[in-house]
Parts: structure tokens; sequence; C-alpha cells
């Protein structure tokens, strides 16, 4: 480490404090509760930070894939009875064994493609990086090793299709709408730009119908999430500071999103890893995270009619709530529209508000874990017999589509604001 | 360090997968929730009885020490492996092996959540009443060997009143079965009894055969409020001196229920200076009369609210109150000693007292809550370590309290165990003849002191 960087695991040493290693984590994490290992456990990777903190790099190879064991899905922040947030700590130490070790290659490669659009819009290469799909783990000790792309050879994971021409390359960049209608700025993010576009037609024909004026900013980039977790946290800041530019450009009433891992860096993840040392770029990112609003709550707010836009063949559907959903408290509205959505009828599942195991570029690591969380709620979802599971993020699509067809289960995965655009789209 | 052909043994029995000794997993088998840290030199991880033997064997052949541990969420250090050694993790061994409806019992693995276990048995409509705090992450044979307690003891007792027999691999590794599956059973000594509560000092549990009962039909959950802290004193001594046994009784103070309500705001009356969660089960017509009688018993004791929950949904919005005060503890001082007293339940009002007096003496914020309706009382000693005197302050306050609660004909720990902890205290309570016996029992099973050694006893 040189001296210049700061440690970032300063930035939570009072956070660490807070862990008086109870156990309680042991009874909510996802990662836990396939690898029954305590290092799996919030406790054990915040002991692990703890004497990463101290300098005993001696650790660093056992931790580095202890610390990778983590979906930075929030549950054990939830049910913390220090409210510690592991989820930063993990963060922090992925940022400090970066620093130690320098990155590993694919996330080296991670970093080179999502900072780059012009290599992103190279549809294989963006498959890449969206995807963890074209890459599969060699089976190993260390549990780390990749074995590098494997595109259209197809393996275990079911993959998607990339579409053939990027949902922003397809649009103007300013879509004018009403007068006295709201101004939106439509952040896309990769997953529907360059896999799923029909996320963002159906978003964008949503907003529209509700007259608004929608900007799709040239200029925007990666959210940068598949950096963070290999700890590349400065390709994180770039990929802030680049998105920063791209969406202050125009004045606006609202930052949206449709995808929740996306909503989850614009809101909480940007502001919290710029340092105090730049209040002024932290002060701007955080005005970033108010203006930052999901679509389905910002549908609901502007008063949508789904019964006017939505689905109407008959179909029985079920909600998985996404981790960045559920840490920023976004669970009724969805539901709320969907319900409101004629011929739509809503049953919950067991555990709905569970991780579905994609974590990120956790899936790459540890695809067969990442499976057997998401084998709970594949088995869940068929249990409720619904005709379509719903949520509101591209990747946890990307992993439940995956996890239902290795059940053999032919259950539909869509995305809310899909079923919601329906009518008007038909 | 263990050497390599030791090593080797060890893996030959549990196999690669389950023998680690990379310095992250000695860490993470280091600690439990008292914040020590000791590492050992290799954890293993074995699936049945046979391989806990085999490393038992090998052990005491070799004299190395070996610490059995489940979740890891013990408060007395009972699982931490001091002096280094090597640690035996029982939670692979986590399967429900029978649910005995005829004969109302269940064989289970003691790496089974606590849990997990009970909501099995509910679907059946049967019931593990013990509760421990940390019955959603602890496992069953360390509840067993810590004796875990829990808010339901008042009525229904703790672990050791569930459990019926045990099959134990004894520390020079013979596998023997203790105890059975009748409700009587007179044939030898009461071996069952003796392991509860060792603290895996004499044995590494494998199986455990527990007693269920019915599944009470109905629950009536109150939350009642004093304007003095003696009063709520008072009132538990006074229901059951009525003959009413409630399911819990359990007891915060004002300095508890101060730190709730800063983080929380419940809207507290201005005069709450102590409450009382009382909640009682079984026959509907019989609880509805429970919930008459006692609030007729504690009216005159300064009870400035009574809410009866009346629903489900309404029983856990008054368990609420007691769930934060956890959470909201740190706010007074970022350190705490939790202590966990036991006195005769008439003693309640008196040892609250001298813990009153105990804190003015030495100037430290006590906070207290717990079960008061068994006599056992949480007693939180809030420090901040980095303030130089306060550990000094904070262990003799804590000598105090215990000294207290013998002094009322008490004990100085309830359900949390001796383990580290409490270890220096223990000859306040017992005496050279009681360590002699309790020595005695130890190396007569565990002759090479293999078995979690330097815990308990002093």
């Amino acid at each position: 480490m040189t001296k210049k960087q700061t440690d970032p695991l300063e930035r939570v040493a009072q956070d660490m404090k807070k862990c008086v290693k109870c156990g309680a984590c042991r009874a909510n994490c996802p990662a836990f509760s396939t690898f029954q290992r305590e290092p799996a456990t919030a406790r054990g990777k915040v002991a692990l930070a703890q004497h990463l903190a101290k300098g005993d790099i001696t650790l660093d190879d056992g931790t580095y894939a202890a610390m990778s064991k983590c979906l930075l899905c929030g549950s054990c922040v939830d049910k913390c009875p220090n409210q510690v947030p592991t989820d930063e700590i993990v963060i922090a130490a992925r940022e400090a064994l970066a620093q130690r070790r320098g990155l590993t290659t694919f996330h080296k490669a991670v970093g080179q493609v999502i900072r780059n659009r012009k290599l992103m819009n190279f549809g294989a290469l963006a498959a890449a990086v969206l995807g963890p799909i074209f890459f599969r783990k060699v089976p190993s000790t260390s549990g780390l090793r990749l074995r590098f792309p494997m595109p259209f050879l197809g393996g275990s994971r079911h993959v998607p299709q990339i579409a053939k021409k990027p949902f922003m390359k397809r649009h103007p960049e300013v879509i004018k709408g009403e007068p006295g209608k709201p101004t939106i700025v439509f952040f896309v993010g990769c997953m529907t730009n360059f896999v799923y576009t029909e996320i963002g037609e159906a978003t964008l024909a949503l907003f529209r119908h509700l007259g608004c004026t929608v900007i799709i900013p040239q200029g925007q980039q990666c959210c940068g999430l598949p950096g963070m977790s290999g700890g590349d946290l400065n390709t994180v800041r770039e990929l802030a500071e680049q998105n920063l530019a791209a969406l202050e450009k125009y004045p606006a009433d609202y930052v949206m999103t449709a995808c929740a891992t996306c909503g989850g860096a614009l809101h909480k993840l940007y502001p919290l890893v710029i340092g105090k040392r730049n209040p002024e770029l932290k002060a701007r990112l955080q005005a970033l995270a108010d203006r930052t609003v999901d679509a389905a709550v910002l549908l609901q707010k502007l008063g949508l009619h789904p019964e006017e836009t939505g689905a109407a063949e008959g179909m029985r559907i079920t909600y998985h709530d996404p981790c960045h959903h559920r840490t920023a408290g976004i669970a009724k509205q969805p539901r709320a529209l969907l319900k409101d959505t004629p011929g739509l009828e809503l049953v919950e599942m067991e555990g709905a508000d569970r991780c579905c195991g994609l974590g990120g570029t956790f899936n790459v690591y540890h695809y067969e874990s990442s499976l057997d969380i998401n084998a709970g709620k594949s088995a869940a979802i068929i249990e409720t017999g619904a005709d379509a599971v719903v949520t509101g993020c591209p990747g946890c699509i990307m992993q439940l589509s995956d996890g239902l067809k290795q059940a053999g289960d032919k259950t539909r995965v869509l995305h809310t604001v899909e079923l919601l655009a329906r009518k008007i789209r038909s | 360090m263990l050497d390599a052909s030791v090593l080797k043994q060890l893996t030959d029995i549990v196999g690669a997968e389950n023998i680690a000794t990379g310095t992250q997993d000695l860490i993470c088998y280091g600690y439990d929730a008292t914040q020590m840290e000791f590492l050992p030199d290799a954890v293993v991880h074995p699936d049945s009885a046979e391989e806990v033997s085999k490393i038992l064997k090998l052990a005491n052949e070799l004299k190395l020490p070996v610490f059995p541990r489940g979740a890891g969420s013990g408060f007395t250090g009972g699982a931490l492996p001091k002096g280094g050694g090597i640690v035996l993790v029982t939670t692979r061994m986590n399967r429900i092996l029978r649910i005995d409806t005829d004969n109302l019992v269940a064989e289970v693995e003691p790496g089974v959540v606590t849990e997990a276990f009970q909501m099995a048995v509910e679907k059946l409509g049967l019931f593990y009443p013990p509760d421990p705090a940390s019955l959603k992450f602890s496992t069953l044979g360390g509840n067993v060997a810590e004796c875990a307690g829990g808010p339901r003891a008042v009525k229904y007792g703790v672990t050791k009143d569930f459990v019926m027999g045990l099959e134990v691999v004894l520390p020079t590794g013979a596998i023997i079965r203790t105890g059975g599956e009748t409700v009587k059973g007179v044939v030898g000594y009461d071996l069952t009894k003796l392991l509860c509560g060792s603290e895996g000092t004499l044995g590494v549990i494998t199986k455990i055969i527990f007693k269920l009962l019915p599944y009470p039909d109905a629950k009536k959950t109150m939350l009642t409020v004093f304007d003095s802290i003696d009063g709520a004193a008072r009132a538990v001594s006074t229901i059951i001196k009525n003959k009413i046994i409630p399911t819990t009784l359990e007891f915060m103070d004002h300095p508890t229920l101060t730190c709730v309500e800063r983080r929380f705001n419940l809207g507290m009356p201005d005069t709450a200076r102590a409450v009382l969660l009382i909640e009682v089960d079984g026959d509907r017509d019989l609880i509805e009369k429970q919930a008459g009688e006692i609030h007729k018993l504690i009216e005159p004791l300064g009870l400035v609210q009574f809410r009866v929950a009346k629903d489900a949904a309404e029983s856990e919005e008054l368990w609420k109150v007691r769930r934060l005060v956890s959470p909201s503890l740190r706010d007074v001082n970022p350190d705490k000693f939790n202590e966990d007293i036991v006195v005769p339940r008439s003693k309640v009002p008196d040892v609250i007292r001298r813990i009153e007096a105990i804190q003015k003496l030495y100037d430290i914020p006590i906070v207290n809550f717990g079960h008061a309706g068994d006599g056992n009382i949480h007693v939180n000693i809030m420090i901040d370590k980095s303030v130089p005197g306060q550990l000094e302050k904070a262990h003799e306050a804590i000598k105090e309290v215990f000294q207290a609660a013998l002094d009322l004909g008490g004990t100085m720990s309830g359900e949390h165990g001796v383990g580290l902890a409490k270890q220096p205290y223990i000859p306040m309570e017992l005496n050279a003849e009681q360590i002699t016996a309790m020595k005695a029992i130890k190396s007569a099973l565990d002759p090479n002191n293999i078995l979690n050694p330097g815990k308990m006893l002093p």
C-alpha cells in the first residue's frame, strides 16, 4: 500500500467496533446459508476486516476468498441488534485488499470494460461484464479461478440474448413531453441498455404516457456496481463522476432508473465512496442521490393509472423484492401498482424479500453457491403456482430466469414496468 | 501449531473439506459473544458421533486440547479455544432425527438451530418451550451444554427440564447414551442432568432426546407500566405469591426504558419508572381469568398503564419494547458487561435496591432488565473501556452485584454459564469442598484434561 492512499478501512473503523460477535447474522445471511462456515457470516467478515485494519497482511489470501462470499444484500444489517453496516465494511475491505494486492485479472477486465462505453457497445465485450453470464468457475480449492470467456457455448448457465441494437441507440437524447409536466432524466443501466431493452421501452412508454419529458443523457456510463464487487472503488469513483456530469447536465425534476441495482449505486454507494476530502463532490453526489427515484415509485407518485396502461390478460403473478429495493424501503409501491393492473392476481411467495443470490460478481466466483441460494427462491416461486414472477431489477431477472430454467420450470420472469405498460404498447 | 502427521490424521477422519487451518478460519472460530479472541490451531467439522469419537481418541492420546463449539453465540467464552488446540464444530450434525407424536419426544442432532426445531414441532401441534434470546441462531447442542434459559422459564423451566436423554462422546472417545425416552428411569447416576450445563467440559453431545408438550391453546400478552421500580418488583412477587404462574414476566427498569424511548420513541408515560411484560398461556377461558386477576393484584402497586394485546399483531407490538432493549443499550456507553444473576423470586425488590446502591457507589450506569418472573435479572454494567479506571470499576461493581445475589440466596449465573468470563468469581459461590467434588468428576471422565480445558472450574 502506498502512503498516498488512505486506508479504506479507516472509513469504517467505528462501525467495526459496533460488532459484538453475537452471531445474529448467522440467521439471516444467504451466503452463510449455503457455505455454512463462519468466515461467510457478517461477524466473520467484520473480524477479518479488523485484522486487516491492524495490518495483518498474512491474512490476505484467505481473506480475499472470505470477503468474496458476500452478496452485499444487506440482510445482516437489517437484522443486526447493533445495526453494524457490514455491507459498507465489506466494500471497504475489498477496496483495501485491492489496494494491497492489486485487482484480480478478472476485475481488472471488468474495470476496463465498464469504464469504456465504446467498448461496451461492442456487443460481446459488453456481455463479458454484464455477464457473469459468460464466465464459468473452474473447480479449484480456492474457488476463485475463472475460465475465460465462453461466449455462446451455453455451459450450465442460461444466457440471455444480447440486444442487436442497444436501447440508447434507438432513441434521441431528449424526448419532449407536454408542457407543465415533469422532466425526467432516465438512468438506463447496462442490463437494460444491452440485454433487457424491453424494460427500457416499457419505462419510456409509461413516462411518455404521463406526458413527461424524458431525457436519456448519452454521456451516462455503467453505474459501477460490478467494479465494486472486486474492490475496484477507483473505477466506481471515476464512473460516479462521469455519471454525475452526464446526469447534472439537464435540469430535471427527477433522476429515474428502472434498475434496483443502479438505483442503489446512485442512492447509497456514490456518496459513500467519495471521502470527506472532497466535500464539494460529495455534496453534489448527495444531491444526485436525493433526486434519484425508482421507476415504480415515481410512476405511483405521478399518479399512473395502471388500469389505463397495463396488462389485460388474466395472469397470476408473484413479486420478488430486489435487495437494493428492500434496503431502500421500496416494497409497497410496485405491489400497489400491480394490484391495480387489470387481470393480475398477486400471490405472495414465502420469503419474497430474500436475496436471489446474484450479488454482483458473487455469482461469477461462486456460481454453485449462487444457484444454491437461488434454488430456495425458485422453489418459493413455483410453490405459488404463478404464471410470472415480477421484480424491479434486471440483475434479479437474469438470476431468477436462470434458476427457474435450471429447475425445469416455465414461470416467466418480468419487470414491473413491462406489465404496467402492456396495454399501451400492444 | 499442530504437526503435519496430526493434521493428516484429522483430515483422514473428517475429510479435507471439513478441516481448516488457514488464518482466516482460525480467526473466525476464535471468537464468541464475549468479544474475547483466541486462535485455535485447527478447526474440524465432524458429521457423526463416530468421527467425534475418533477425533477425541486421537486428541486424548496426544494430549491435545479440544474445544466443542455450536453457533459460537455464548456470553461467557465456553467455546473459546484459549491456549490453542482443536475447535470441534458441531453444526454439520444438524438433523432432526424423529418427532414421536405418540410419546411426545423428539430426537435431534446437536447442530440443529433452536428455532428450526421449534418450528418443526409446532407444525405437529407440539411445543418446545425453552427460548433463549439467541434461538434464531444458537444450536440445541449449545443450549444443552450451557443449559440455556429464556423468558418462558418462569412457567416451563430451562433446557435441562426438557432433556430426557443424550448420546455423548466422552473425552476418551467412548460413545455412551445417558437417560432415555421414558418419563421415569432411575437406573444409575443421572448423567443426563450432569451433562446439562457442563459447558463442554465432560463430553461432546452428539444426540439429544427432548421431551415435548402440547402447544398451548392461546396466549395473552400484557404490558404493565409502574411509577416505581419497587412497585414493579413487588408486582413480580405478588403475582407468584397469589399462585399465578405466567409464561413470562419480563422486567425493564427506568434506565432501560430511557434507552429504548430515546431511540425508538414508543410514547411511554412520563411517570413510567419500570415495565413488566407479562404473558399467560393455556386454556382460553383460564387465561382471561388470570389476566383479570393479575390486573387486580398489581393495580395498587403504582400501576400507571395496563395494556392487553387483542391479537397476535398487538402482542408483537408489545414485545417490541422488550426486543428493542439490546440495540438501545449502546447509547449509554460503548462497552457492556452483561451479567445474569438470579435470586429467589420474592427477593427481586431487594436485589434491585442493592444494585441501585452499587450503581451510586461506583458511579457507573447499570441497566437492569430480564426474566424477573424467575428471579433472573440481566444486570448490564455499561462502561467506556477507553476511559481510564472504568474497567477496574466495572470489575469491582460486578463482584458486588454477585455478592448481593449470593447474600439473598441466589446465584451469579442463571443461564449464561461460567466459561472464562465468570471463572475468577467462582470461589465466591462454591467452596473448596464443592470445587474438589466437581474436579473429581472432571478428572474421572477426562483424565488428561483435554476437553475444553481451563473453563468453568478455577
